[in-house]
Order: structure tokens, then C-alpha cells, then sequence
């Protein structure tokens, strides 16, 4: 899994409150059978002028020269609630997403997030309201820096600080999913296995 | 502290606890599907980690493929035969046995699982679909994942799991005939709610259990989902164990003797304590069919849909709302109520047994006329045994189809559908808004039950049946 220990990058503004995972990914969006390319489909609804078409809809932030390549959503309350889907972190980082900068999450959504490398980051709607003021003017040149290490977010010479569970920072930091985490204890599972083999074999297939 | 059997379960699995909330547990066998494993095994090839133990994970196609007779890889869902070809290849890739389309062992996860003794009593078994659960009847503990949880347990034989509460829930007291594992598990929904199991890992018991053959307990554990149960299951008695020992994949000679020395111990202790205790008087179960969308809304066969404001306040709103997409009126007796289409199929109940007691009803009768009737049966195996006991020439006669294994019009994802806005008496597990098709109206019953109202063209029961004629 791709690590996150700083990232600075184009911050772009979806502050409603509510954006919900069929937001995010419309399912119909979700009828490919890998988790990759699923970004062609991230905000279809919004994104493009017609369900199911690829017009860009010039109105959508994500569409506009200003906010080209960005990697932060700057957002409302409650980002990714709704369905618990995971073809919604999917979708944003394969479009480039690094960082969602929320006042809060759904709480499968953020807990999704860690497994695919994606930094849900929360601050205060004030504070978000001042990184996105602070970049408006040029979003391209006035980017967002985040720093995982020492739970900072600037932007110019603003700074915010930001707390985060030390559980999944260490993921991100280590750019180890839930898989590689499991991985580091291999010996004791192997250890299980034997004692338990001698105590069930008939539970085993070889 | 004397164990119950979900103690005995969860500490045969657990590799060490995590913090204070989440165990590691080893996870004996994985079952994977077309729809969510084929993922699963994209990803994690896709991360170069190998799949541990793949003589431990096993695959079939069932929510996708077509259930007609004579069907291929093209499938009615678009782009169906995509999730298809990559689940048969990646199955390759990573050395998982696969029950593919043309073996005479294909068919829903579950009901394979069961039936090849691939799952066994005591063991864990995870499989990304939530009706996992129903492996509990043979008194193991199997439950439903995510499609990353599934890539977790394939790479790491683990899964980090939140312990769950424990309940037993006491089925007390003989059935009255024509009482079905469906209608039990349905009536202790209605009673208790959809969510009356949310947090807990549950045994069933007591005489009501203890009565029941091991596919009817199959079928109450496969909705122990729908109350909302992390997962459900039953202790080993001499049912179990006869029927574990004589799967295909059962353990032979003194691995067999071993395996039922610890089958035996698959019960809990006297006095082992539980979280919460619910108790069902089953002289108060009749045959039940829901009502509206949520598994809760259900009633006797023969009684009259409730007026919303004759409920509890806090389900008064969902009720009005499921009258509206159901297009019932409250206070119409349910046995007025005329259908559209019959369906017999899924993990919860289209096993030999079901079509046996579907096909008893079935006998010398027809279809009522305008009635599109399906019968599924859940196995190749199934199929296969219910064909050699001539069960399809009576579901044939009587105007049902007789299709090919699979889960077919149990869910809806562009595939099978009986059209939209049609009104269905199904044994499935559930009858969510679309769940069935778009505007399908689905009332959940007993294949009994569903039979009787495909003869009689309204949701009746068999014993209403048998009065009639
Ligand atoms: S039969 Fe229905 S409930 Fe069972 S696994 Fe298939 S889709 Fe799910």
C-alpha cells in the first residue's frame, strides 16, 4: 500500500454537508470486476452532464482548469456516509486522491480509507472554511501541505494541528494495510497452526 | 466458568488477542463466490501476495450465472460474463478448487459448503456474502465478510475480529404441523425485530432445535442475518454428526474417530451464561409471510395487514411506507391478496428437503393461471437427487419451471427478474425494496407456503390449501 508521511498538492472545495458514498460512486458505476479504474466513475452524477455519459460538466469543481490534478477534498460533515461500499475510497484514489479534510466521516467510509492508503483527515468546518479561502485565489500555486508525522496541515502561513488514532497513522506511515499489519505477526500464526494441527488435524486439508 | 458453545468456538480459533476489543482468529476454510471473489483475488494478486493454504479455499458461481436450462458464460446481468471468466481464471492462478458451470457440484455457496463437507461442525469458515451464518446449523461458526476482509483471510488465514455479545434463543415446545424452520425464524424476527440479534453471536436451542433435521436448521441459521446477528448456530447432536461424517469431504478413519470425539464437545455446558436469553414458545408459531420490506413486517397466514397505527409508534412510519411500495391496504386479509409469480429457490430454502415438502403440495395440481411459477433447486447435487426421486416432473406438471443451480431471482443486479412491479411469494431471505427486481413487491414464505399460493394464485399456507380442496 502506497505510504503517506507528507503530501502537498492541489486542495479542491466540495463543502456541502452529506456527501454520500452513491455520491462519491453511483452504483451503477461499480460494474467492473477489480477495484482499479474506478475513478472514471468518482462524482459520475455530478461530473459528467448525463447519467452514464462522460460530458464534463463544466459547473463541477473536479472539471475546472483552476482545480486540474488535485489530490485534497476540502469537505462538509458526514463525507462518505451512506452505503457501505468500498468502491468509494477506490474511486477517489484512483482518481489521484490522497487526502479528504472533513469535519467528519462516515464511519465505514474512514475506516475503508486506512485499508486503501487514503488519509481522512479531520479539522474543524472553520478551519477547512480557512484552507479553502486561503487557496481560492490560486489553487494551483497555493497548495496544501499535510504532514502525517507531526499531524499538521499548512497552507502559506497557516497552520493547522489534527489528531488521528495512533492505529491508523502508524498504516499510513508504514504504508502497510490491514493485511501487511496481520503479516508482521506470521510467526505466531504459524505457531497456532502447528499447535492446533497437533490438537485438530482432521480440521486441515493438505 | 463453564463454557457455552460460542466460547468453545471463538478459543478453538483464537491466534492471540489484538487489543481490547479485537481477537485474531484462525480461519479454517474460505468460500468464494463470482460476484465478490473474483475481486478479492484480483486485488490481492494485484499486491503480489500469495493466497495461504488455497486447499483451503474454494469458489463457486451462483449470484451471476444464468439459471436457465442450456445457459454458458453470457449471462442476462451486463457484463456478467466479466466477473465470470475472471473468477475462473483467477481461481486458476491462485490454486482454488472451483465448482464451475457444467459440474454436477456447482451451486450457492453455502449450500455446497454444507454438503461437501467443506464446512464441518467447529470449524470457522468466512465467505464474502452475509448469509454465511448459515453453516451454524452443522454447529460451525461461519459468517459473512467484506471483500477485503476475504483478501485478508486468504493472505494471512486470519481475520481481526470485534468479539460479539452472546444470546441463546430457546425455540421451547413442539411446532403445530405445517410449522416450518422458515416460519420459526420469521416469527422470532417479528417479535423481536430486525435488528433484535445486532451485536451478538447466537445459539439456538432447546426441543424446538433439538426436533429439527439438519437442512430445515440450515434454513433458520441462513437468516440469522436478517436479525441482524453477527452470526448463529446450533450445537452438535447425533443429527449433526450423522450427517457430517458421510460428506464427500468428511475426515476418514481415526481422523473421522477425532473429529467426532470433538464434534461431541460442540455444545454449551450446563450452566454457561450468556449476555441475553430469549425465549419462543413454538405453540405460538404459524406459518408467517411478511407483509412489507422489512423481514420484522410479517403475519399469519389468514390474518389481516395491520393498521399502521396499531403498531409500536416507532415502526408506524416504515410500515406506511411499506404499504405504499407493496400497493397493499392495511386491513385486507393477507389471503386476498392474488400474486403475480412463485419462486422456490436460494440458500435458505431450496435444498432436497424443500423440494421434497414443495413438491408433496405441488402433487396432482396446477399453477393458478397467470401465476409465473420458478423452482431453483440450490445444488447440482440437489438437482441431481431431487431428478432421481422424479421431483421435477411434478414441479413441471404443475406448471413451474425447472431451472439450473443458482441464486437466480433470490437478488437483483441487472440479471433474473420476474419484471418489474411484480408482485412475488418467494423463499428467499429478503424482501427489500428491489431486492426481487425493480418495484418488485416480495413477500417471504415457506416453499410450502409457496407452493399453496402458486395453486391458489393468493398467499395462502398448505394447511388453507389442504382445507380448500
Ligand atoms: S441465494 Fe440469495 S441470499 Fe443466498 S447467497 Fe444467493 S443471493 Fe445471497
Amino acid at each position: 500500500m502506497r505510504q503517506f508521511i507528507k503530501h502537498r498538492g492541489i486542495a479542491a472545495p466540495l463543502l456541502e454537508p452529506n456527501i454520500d458514498t452513491d455520491i462519491i460512486i453511483p452504483s451503477r458505476e461499480m460494474k467492473r470486476v477489480s477495484k482499479e479504474g474506478l475513478g472514471e466513475g468518482a462524482f459520475a452524477n455530478r461530473r459528467y452532464t448525463l447519467p452514464g455519459g462522460r460530458d464534463p460538466n463544466p459547473d463541477f469543481v473536479l472539471n475546472q482548469a483552476a482545480y486540474k490534478d488535485a489530490s485534497i477534498i476540502l469537505a462538509g460533515a458526514n463525507f462518505g456516509c451512506g452505503s457501505s461500499r468500498e468502491h468509494a475510497v477506490w474511486a477517489l484514489t484512483d482518481l489521484g486522491i490522497r487526502a479528504v479534510i472533513a469535519p467528519g466521516f462516515g464511519h465505514i467510509f474512514y475506516n475503508n480509507c486506512f485499508s486503501s492508503g487514503l488519509l481522512p483527515l479531520i479539522l474543524g468546518a472553520a478551519e477547512i472554511a480557512e484552507i479553502a479561502a486561503a487557496t481560492e485565489s490560486d489553487p494551483q500555486r497555493r497548495q496544501v501541505e499535510i504532514d502525517l508525522e507531526n499531524c499538521e496541515v499548512a497552507v502559506g502561513d497557516k497552520r493547522f494541528s489534527f489528531t488521528i488514532e495512533a492505529a491508523n497513522r502508524d498504516m499510513l506511515l508504514n504504508g502497510l494495510d490491514r493485511i501487511g499489519q496481520t503479516l508482521l505477526l506470521a510467526d505466531e500464526i504459524t505457531a497456532f497452526e502447528s499447535a492446533d494441527r497437533a490438537r485438530r488435524g482432521w480440521a486441515y486439508i493438505d | 466458568m463453564t463454557r457455552s458453545l460460542f466460547d468453545k468456538l471463538w478459543q478453538s480459533h483464537l491466534v492471540q488477542s489484538l487489543d481490547s476489543e479485537r481477537d485474531l482468529l484462525y480461519v479454517d476454510r474460505i468460500f468464494l463466490h463470482e460476484r465478490t471473489g473474483s475481486i478479492a483475488l484480483k486485488s490481492l494478486a494485484a499486491t503480489g501476495r500469495p493466497v495461504q493454504r488455497p486447499q483451503q479455499a474454494f469458489c463457486t458461481m451462483d449470484h451471476i450465472v444464468d439459471t436457465f436450462p442450456g445457459r454458458g458464460d453470457s449471462t442476462i446481468m451486463p457484463s456478467g460474463s466479466e466477473f465470470i471468466t475472471a473468477t475462473r481464471d483467477a481461481c486458476r492462478d491462485a490454486g482454488i478448487h472451483l465448482f464451475d458451470l457444467g459440474d454436477s457440484k456447482q451451486g450457492i455457496a453455502h449450500v455446497v459448503a454444507a454438503e461437501q463437507g467443506i464446512c464441518l461442525p467447529g470449524l470457522s469458515q468466512v465467505c464474502p456474502d452475509s448469509h454465511t451464518c448459515t453453516l451454524g446449523g452443522i454447529g460451525a461458526l461461519a459468517w459473512g465478510i467484506g471483500s477485503t476482509d476475504a483478501e485478508h483471510a486468504l493472505a494471512t488465514k486470519t481475520l481481526a475480529v470485534k468479539k460479539p455479545r452472546s444470546m441463546r434463543v430457546i425455540f421451547d415446545g413442539v411446532t403445530a404441523p405445517g410449522v416450518t424452520a422458515k416460519d420459526m425464524i420469521l416469527h422470532l424476527i417479528g417479535k423481536y425485530g430486525a435488528d433484535g440479534g445486532a451485536g451478538y453471536a447466537i445459539e439456538f436451542a432447546g426441543s424446538g432445535i433439538a426436533a429439527l433435521d439438519i437442512e430445515a436448521r440450515m434454513t433458520l441459521c441462513n437468516m440469522g442475518v436478517e436479525f441482524s446477528a453477527f452470526t448463529v448456530f446450533i450445537a452438535v447432536d447425533e443429527r449433526t454428526i450423522e450427517y457430517a461424517k458421510s460428506r464427500p469431504l468428511a475426515p476418514k478413519g481415526a481422523a473421522l474417530a477425532a473429529a467426532i470425539a470433538d464434534w461431541q464437545q460442540l455444545h454449551s455446558e450446563p450452566d454457561a451464561q450468556f449476555d441475553k436469553t430469549l425465549t419462543i414458545d413454538c405453540r405460538d408459531i404459524r406459518p408467517t409471510v411478511t407483509w412489507g420490506t422489512n423481514p420484522r413486517q410479517s403475519l399469519a397466514t389468514g390474518e389481516r395487514i395491520p393498521y399502521p397505527q396499531s403498531l409500536p409508534e416507532e415502526q408506524q412510519a416504515a410500515a406506511i411506507k411499506a404499504l405504499s411500495y407493496m400497493d397493499l391496504q392495511a386491513g385486507t386479509p393477507i389471503g386476498e391478496v392474488t400474486i403475480d409469480a412463485a419462486f422456490i429457490g436460494s440458500c435458505t430454502n431450496a435444498r432436497l428437503s424443500d423440494l421434497r415438502a414443495a413438491a408433496a403440495i405441488l402433487k396432482g395440481r396446477k399453477v393458478a393461471t397467470g401465476v409465473a411459477a420458478v423452482a431453483v433447486p440450490a445444488s447440482g447435487q440437489v438437482k441431481l437427487a431431487a431428478e432421481a426421486e422424479g421431483l421435477h416432473t411434478i414441479f413441471e406438471a404443475a406448471g413451474f419451471e425447472w431451472r439450473e443451480p443458482g441464486c437466480s431471482m433470490c437478488f437483483y443486479a441487472g440479471g433474473e427478474t420476474f419484471g418489474e412491479g411484480k408482485r412475488v411469494i418467494s423463499s428467499t431471505n429478503r424482501n427489500f425494496e428491489g431486492r426481487q427486481g425493480p418495484k418488485v413487491k416480495t413477500h417471504i414464505a415457506s416453499p410450502e407456503t409457496v407452493a399453496a399460493s402458486a395453486i391458489a394464485g393468493r398467499i395462502i399456507s398448505a394447511n388453507d390449501l389442504a382445507e380448500l380442496t
